[in-house]
């Protein structure tokens, strides 16, 4: 089971996933997030993986599907905070590694 | 060579299981003692795996998923993930990575590339209508000699 708490400030709008993201958790993030995405069109959003404590491939269709629906709203996507275990299945994806580690 | 240790469970192959195999799995292992990450990497396989039977081996139907955990001497650990549901007619095409029949907007098609990545090796074998069956095998390392 995962959960997504949403947070807006001005133009920025970040998520903060916690939980096991796997192909049954995905489907529900994946409303949430699109939900989100759509109804505050942000300049950027910020996925953050601080409280992910597990996750598969489907996080990897996760991230690469919200990349795809932000890029027709003309939102950014970041990506923050990822464990370990994630770098290794993102890696894989080759989902750029700077953007694994990117912070402020 | 004959395993030191076995078990084995049934469940449908509804999605919220996926939690349930990795966790079974988890904790069948967790009495040898595996470091932190070799244990992410055999959930994380094991998730895969299951995560195929729900998505591919029964497409429009609930059907029975076996996981079977042994562990061999030497701290070998073999994990098999069986259905009986419509088998997979290409298997090199179907490890490819980035292939994927599942949606493309959703599915990374990373699944098989994981499981070949975190695990020693990989084995899959299946039969177009009979299921499929996929070996999973990683040997755990002692904490001494992992660094």
């Amino acid at each position: 089971m995962a959960t997504v708490t949403l947070n807006g400030a001005g133009e920025v709008l970040y998520a903060y996933l916690a939980g096991e993201i796997d192909h049954d958790a995905a489907q529900s993030l994946r409303m949430q997030l699109d939900d989100a995405l759509v109804s505050r069109s942000p300049g950027t959003l910020v996925l953050d993986f601080g409280g992910v404590g597990f996750m598969d491939s489907s996080g990897v269709g996760l991230i690469l599907g919200r990349k795809r629906v932000a890029a027709t709203l003309g939102t950014t996507l970041q990506i923050r905070h990822t464990p370990p275990q994630l770098l290794r299945v993102l890696r894989l994806a080759q989902i750029p590694c700077d953007e694994g580690q990117k912070e402020e | 060579m004959k395993a030191e240790n076995t078990t084995r469970i049934q469940f449908d192959s509804l999605s919220i299981n996926e939690a349930y195999a990795r966790g079974a799995a988890a904790a069948f292992l967790a009495r040898y003692d595996p470091t932190v990450p070799q244990l992410a990497d055999l959930k994380t396989a094991v998730s895969e795996a299951v995560t195929n039977c729900i998505v591919h081996a029964y497409p429009d139907r609930i059907g029975p998923v076996i996981l079977t955990v042994a562990v061999y001497p030497g701290r070998e650990v073999h994990i098999t993930v069986a259905d009986k549901g419509i088998g997979i007619p290409d298997i090199p095409r179907a490890m490819e990575p980035l292939f994927t029949t599942g949606n493309p907007e959703e599915r990374s098609g990373l699944g098989f590339a994981v499981m070949q990545s975190f695990m020693d090796k990989v084995k899959v074998t299946s039969k177009p209508g009979k299921g499929t069956r996929v070996l999973l095998i990683k040997r755990l390392t002692s904490r001494q000699s992992a660094t």
